[in-house]
């Protein structure tokens, strides 16, 4: 009887978790396993791979390309991360008033985010058109000679910053209107009662209280950013002159273009590593600056 | 009386001064409001008119936003040059039978994990939660060899499966599930209901806002990806929209108005959907943006 019991709970269990979990095991789980194992071999997909040890690893450090991508995909986040979060802050704190037109402008705002990463891409490589794309022409207009965009080596970068910040801005904005919406009112009720300015109040009372949201867009954005690839991959393909490759970029490349099965793996248990060591950062700094308004 | 006028003047003066500063402030709201929204929505107006324009028409300074000669035929181009209707039925395809087969894996799981109780239940749930630390990019390249090794490349299952399972949407309504009041399923099961009735008629309706979050982000996650069709479909009839837009790059090179009517075809139903039910769409991505 009782043992009964048990084998029917135990084919509940089964009913409810297995499909998932299998299939959990077999597309996620082994595949990490295995791409940790693979980025201690050499192997091209065709001949059998070969143990290498630590070499992938090694070489990373003298892999001039590699070193670029870092720098560039930083330099993409030092560009992307303040202008998406001061940027949509600051739309937020607009539309959090009475204003008219809030709905229409959160949806306005909130097109590209739902757009594809390639369509998005492909609208703004058109509108980054050194010659007839509308930037450039808008440009002109106040008497500035816009530069070739994308297929300049300086202004590539900048331009892919631009896109992605469009991009996301109604994404994190959204965020940050629901952070905003969980602050009682009575804070400023009490505030104005003591005559403090708007600037005191957003000093002292909205960006503390909404710290944590401020957090958790830190987190995400950066997450993020570290795997930018998408419109990477569409506006520039790395170019011109390499000078937007990025960690990703190099992953896709290393693994479906060169066939470096294992260095591509290195690279990604790198770029893991990365985003690891940055969110842990960030998890032990946050008792200095995030308040969760015990 | 003298002193209390002049208090009364300053007040005034006070106070015109600040509605005046008020309504000064809330011009610059909206300045900016709209300002903002324009950069919004210009991109897409000039995508919309530049898939209308002729190819000569694209390369004229001054650009007209409204073109003079309106040439619907660069959709019809584009479909014939490229299956676009077809890469539309594969993204649609791909994208809600990963998003039905994730509602069910999921919401079977996450029961699971906030219902019964068994031993290591904890520890499993746990190690769900640390794969959401690893990077999708991590995963990519095994997951390219098992595909191959199973000769899933360039077929269905190699594009659903794979996405099919991740620990967000588990974790998600397991949260949503955990906060459930146990009063109701309990009544039930003394009346001998089993486990799998108290999920399918108790959970699941009550779980109803957290379901819809996992289908828009699910979707939009389908039907947005690009890297892992990329990496797994190189014959055209199975590629989703977005591999087949960035296919007509490299086809039409300088053919703005071509391939700006690719991008209308493949921004379109999305759109359309999205002023259906922005809500919903809103809510789901904020959620979802736990794992972006």
């Amino acid at each position: 009887m009782v043992g009964d019991k048990g084998v029917k709970k135990f084919l509940v269990i089964c009913l409810f978790l297995l499909p998932n979990f299998a299939g959990f095991i077999f597309f996620i789980g082994i595949p990490i396993f295995a791409s940790f194992g693979l980025s201690f071999t050499e192997w091209d997909l065709i001949s059998d791979p070969s143990w290498i040890g630590l070499e992938n690893y090694k070489a990373l450090l003298h892999d001039e390309e590699f070193k670029s991508a870092l720098v560039h995909t930083l330099y993409f986040i030092v560009g992307y991360l303040p202008l998406v979060m001061t940027g949509a802050l600051a739309i937020a704190l607009i539309l959090n008033k009475k204003i008219k037109g809030r709905v229409f402008f959160r949806a306005a705002y909130f097109v590209p985010v739902i757009t594809s990463w390639v369509a998005v891409s492909l609208i703004w490589k058109w509108l980054f058109n050194p010659t007839y794309g509308l930037i450039n022409y808008g440009l002109s207009l106040i008497g500035v000679a816009g530069p070739a965009w994308l297929q300049d080596p300086t202004w590539a970068m900048p331009a892919i910053i631009l896109t992605s910040v469009w991009k996301d801005l109604g994404f994190v904005m959204v965020i940050y209107l629901a952070g905003l919406q969980g602050i009682s009112p009575t804070f400023y009720e009490a505030a104005d009662m003591d005559g403090a300015s708007p600037t005191q109040k957003f000093r002292h009372i909205t960006l503390p209280l909404l710290s944590s949201t401020t957090f958790f867009v830190l987190i995400i954005s950066l997450i993020n950013s570290f795997q930018v690839f998408d419109q990477v991959m569409i506006m520039t393909g790395g170019g011109p002159a390499g000078s937007t490759s990025v960690l990703v970029e190099r992953i896709y490349k290393h693994a479906f273009e060169y066939y470096e099965m294992g260095y591509a793996s290195a690279v990604s248990w790198v770029l893991f590593f990365i985003i690891f060591i940055v969110t842990v950062v960030q998890m032990k700094f946050q008792k200095r600056w995030v308040d969760y308004g015990n | 009386m003298e002193i209390s006028t002049k208090q009364q003047q300053v007040k005034t003066a006070q106070s015109t001064k600040r509605s005046f500063g008020t309504i000064l402030k809330k011009g610059l709201f909206y300045l900016i409001l709209i300002l903002g929204a324009l950069v919004m929505i210009v991109p897409f107006v000039w995508m919309i008119s530049t898939s209308l324009k002729t190819q000569g028409a694209t390369m004229v300074l001054p650009p007209e936003i409204i073109p003079s000669d309106i040439n619907w035929g660069n959709y019809m181009k584009v479909t014939q040059a490229f299956p676009v209707l077809r890469f539309l039925g594969n993204s649609l395809l791909v994208a809600s039978v990963s998003t039905v087969g994730q509602l069910i894996l999921c919401s079977m799981a996450a029961y699971a994990f906030a219902r019964l109780k068994f031993r290591g239940r904890d520890f499993l749930f746990l190690l769900y939660l640390a794969t959401l630390m690893v990077p999708a990019q991590v995963t990519m390249t095994p997951q390219f060899i098992l595909m191959k090794y199973l000769g899933w490349i360039n077929t269905y299952e190699g594009l659903i499966l794979p996405g099919m399972f991740n620990a967000f949407g588990t974790f998600l309504l397991r949260q949503f599930f955990i906060s459930i009041p146990r009063e109701l399923e309990e009544a039930a099961f003394i009346d001998g209901a089993s486990h799998f009735r108290v999920y399918w008629q108790i959970i699941l309706p009550l779980a109803k806002p957290a379901l819809a979050t996992l289908t828009v982000f699910a979707f939009m996650q389908s039907w947005n990806n690009f890297l892992w069709p990329l990496i797994i479909v190189s014959d055209s009839d199975m590629m989703t929209l977005p591999l087949g837009l960035s296919m007509l790059q490299g086809r039409w090179e300088t053919d703005w108005n071509l391939m700006m009517a690719g991008v209308v075809i493949s921004v379109l139903p999305v759109l359309a959907v999205y002023l259906f039910a922005q809500n919903y769409f809103i809510q789901g991505l904020t959620m979802g943006g736990l794992k972006e």
